[in-house]
């Protein structure tokens, strides 16, 4: 028995949210009384053995250049292979866009009951429990899992990392790779910028702003911040901004530390996307705005006479001139 | 070209949620139910602007759901598609819902299934790999372009912090999501003709569930605002800073 988590690598780095699943592993291998170990597949160039300092004792890797083309066909069979080899009974994957196309399959290879969107430990105590995020963030579901073994796709910036020291074992796995049947053609990354799915902070405007040529509100503040950029979807909508910055009930649903929403109503279905944000910050200039409910600061206010002001007390904060 | 999409039935997004039974149900009481918006704006959506494109393409509406889906399904069938089928059941076990679809598609010749990339009320984002693997398909999930090249799918898909485009051969399944299509609402025509429209019914088959649901949580009500004064705004940065801890 132990509990396999598979590390998300993007052109040869682990993904923020994979330490998260590590470190998850790790604590869920603790409470059975057992260890967590982890699967690498493609080439990385980051130091595996670090994993160790999340409490992973050892790690799998499948250095086979063929999986840096991601077919989840593909990753799931080799997964199995090594759930099988290591004798996994539990697979975490974080429930990022691989992990939700991966751990399903994975789910009916392994015969194993899946929980994705995880927010907390497996209760253990009866059975095997998890507590998983549901109604797009408005509420929870504690999920039973009866099947022998079990598949959790644990939510970004959900859980905390905890890092425990120790370096970890790293050998190759031998299994078989199949030829993928999805060809990758080609990536289209936006440079430089945090991922809103991993951003700690998140800037966000909506259509308060009255037009794209003002988003500087916006891209100031999460330049400064080291934020990623968000926006309603009617924003999206008029092409305002990209629509892989939409969040909402029907965009990304985020979960940053931080999310400053400004000139955003905060309608239920924008609500659905960011409200298991930690803290919520509203600038809106209507006292009756919804989004004043959900928040845990705000100012009411004209973003354009608000915004500049405070660019301007963090650029003090951060000592930018 | 035959296509499958899979629809399923969700609160209307202005639902209000909450539990009865001991938190362990969904209140249903006064919920308007509606197509699941992924499986609706954008699968449904592209695949009948696939089927506009060439009309020699059979579309196939598939939800797995008691009688109470009828008014979601003729909806479907208005804004477009050529049949439903309904495997009457219940049971909302992930596993158990996509052994019911692969069941329906293993021997229906689909070239493509759709779906949505998750429902607005379970949030799985799992029945279109677990059909894919079922049916040991191909599965590009979070599909934001489809198109057909020389019998080939080109798929856009969302990555973390970008995109990637990827070209796979069919049969194929899909998860689909913003970007795929637009929202179309449904024509007097449409509606018309959805009433006479063939709605098959089937029985569902023997397949395991692996998960249900012991209960139900609210998430814990918001402490309230704290508002600062607009022409003070270097405020709320230090709040942010010292207070909150965020920045
Ligand atoms: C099925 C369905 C799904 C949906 N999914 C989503 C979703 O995923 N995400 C999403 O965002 N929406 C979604 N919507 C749309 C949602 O209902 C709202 O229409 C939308 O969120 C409103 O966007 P907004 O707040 O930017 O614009 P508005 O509602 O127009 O609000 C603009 C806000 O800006 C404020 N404002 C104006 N000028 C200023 C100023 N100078 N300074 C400060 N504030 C100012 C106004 O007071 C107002 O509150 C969905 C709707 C439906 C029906
Ligand atoms: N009961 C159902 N009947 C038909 N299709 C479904 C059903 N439940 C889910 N689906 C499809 O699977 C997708 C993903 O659902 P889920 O894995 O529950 O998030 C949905 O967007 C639908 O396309």
């Amino acid at each position: 028995m132990s509990v396999l988590v598979f590390i998300d690598q993007s052109e040869g780095q682990i993904k923020k949210s994979s330490y998260e699943a590590a470190s998850y592993a790790a604590q869920t291998a603790e409470k059975l009384g057992t260890v967590a170990e982890a699967i690498v597949l493609g080439t990385v160039a980051d130091d595996l053995a670090a994993l160790g300092n999340y409490g992973i004792k050892k790690v799998h890797t499948v250095a086979d250049a063929s999986l840096n083309n991601f077919d989840a066909q593909v990753y799931a069979k080799v997964i199995s292979q090594a759930a099988e080899q290591t004798g996994a009974d539990v697979v975490v994957f974080s429930n990022n866009t691989s992990g939700k196309a991966i751990a399903p399959r994975l789910s009916v290879r392994l015969k194993a009951g899946l929980v994705s969107g995880a927010v907390a430990l497996p209760d253990t105590s009866n059975g095997f429990t998890v507590k998983k995020s549901v109604f797009s963030g408005k509420a929870f579901a504690n999920i039973t899992v009866s099947s022998a073994k079990k598949i959790i796709g644990l939510n970004p910036n959900s859980f905390n990392i905890s890092t425990t020291g120790g370096t970890a074992e790293v050998a190759a796995l031998s299994v078989s790779v199949d030829a993928a049947k999805v060809e990758v053609v080609s990536v289209n990354k936006v440079n430089g910028e945090v991922p809103l799915s991993e951003a700690d902070i998140v800037v966000s405007g909506g259509r308060g702003l009255k037009g794209p040529e003002n988003w500087n509100l916006v891209t100031d503040l999460a330049k400064l911040l080291g934020a990623a950029t968000a926006c309603s979807r009617p924003v999206a909508d008029i092409h305002w901004r990209p629509h892989h910055e939409h969040v909402g009930q029907t965009g990304l649903a985020i979960a940053p530390n931080l999310y400053i929403a400004i000139g955003i109503s905060g309608a239920i279905q924008h609500l659905a996307g960011v409200n298991r944000s930690k803290v919520i910050v509203v600038i809106n200039k209507d006292p009756e705005a919804p989004f004043f409910k959900a928040a845990d600061y705000g100012i009411v206010g004209d973003a354009f006479e608000v915004m500049p002001q405070i660019i301007d007390a963090v650029k003090k904060l951060k000592g930018v001139a | 070209m035959k296509i499958l999409v899979c629809i399923s039935k969700t609160p209307d997004t202005t639902a209000k949620i909450a539990f009865a039974d001991n938190n362990t149900k969904f209140a249903t009481d006064g919920v308007q139910w509606i197509i699941n918006p992924y499986d609706e704006w954008y699968a449904l959506v592209r695949a009948i602007e696939l089927k506009e494109a060439d009309a020699s393409t059979v579309l196939h509406l598939l939800n797995v759901g008691g009688t109470d889906s009828e008014p979601i399904i003729r909806k479907a069938l208005a804004l477009g598609g050529d049949e439903a089928i309904r495997v009457n059941t219940d049971n909302a076990d992930p596993f158990y819902i996509a052994s019911q679809i692969a069941a329906v598609a293993k021997d229906g010749g689909y070239d493509l299934i759709f779906t949505g990339k998750e429902t607005i009320d379970y949030n799985g984002s799992s029945i279109g790999g677990m059909v894919a693997e079922l049916l040991d398909l191909p599965y590009i999930s979070h599909a934001t372009g489809f198109n057909l090249e020389a019998g080939k799918a080109v798929v856009v898909r969302e990555i973390e912090g970008g995109e990637e485009t990827d070209k796979a051969a069919l049969p194929l399944v899909v998860s689909c999501q913003k970007g795929m299509a637009e929202q179309r609402i449904p024509n007097m025509k449409g509606i018309m003709g959805a009433r006479t429209k063939p709605l098959k019914v089937v029985e569902p088959v023997a397949a395991e569930s692996y998960t249900s649901v012991a209960s139900y949580d609210l998430p814990p009500a918001k402490a309230g605002v704290k508002l600062i004064p607009a022409d003070n705004a270097a405020e709320l940065v230090r709040l942010l800073h010292e207070e909150a801890k965020a920045i």
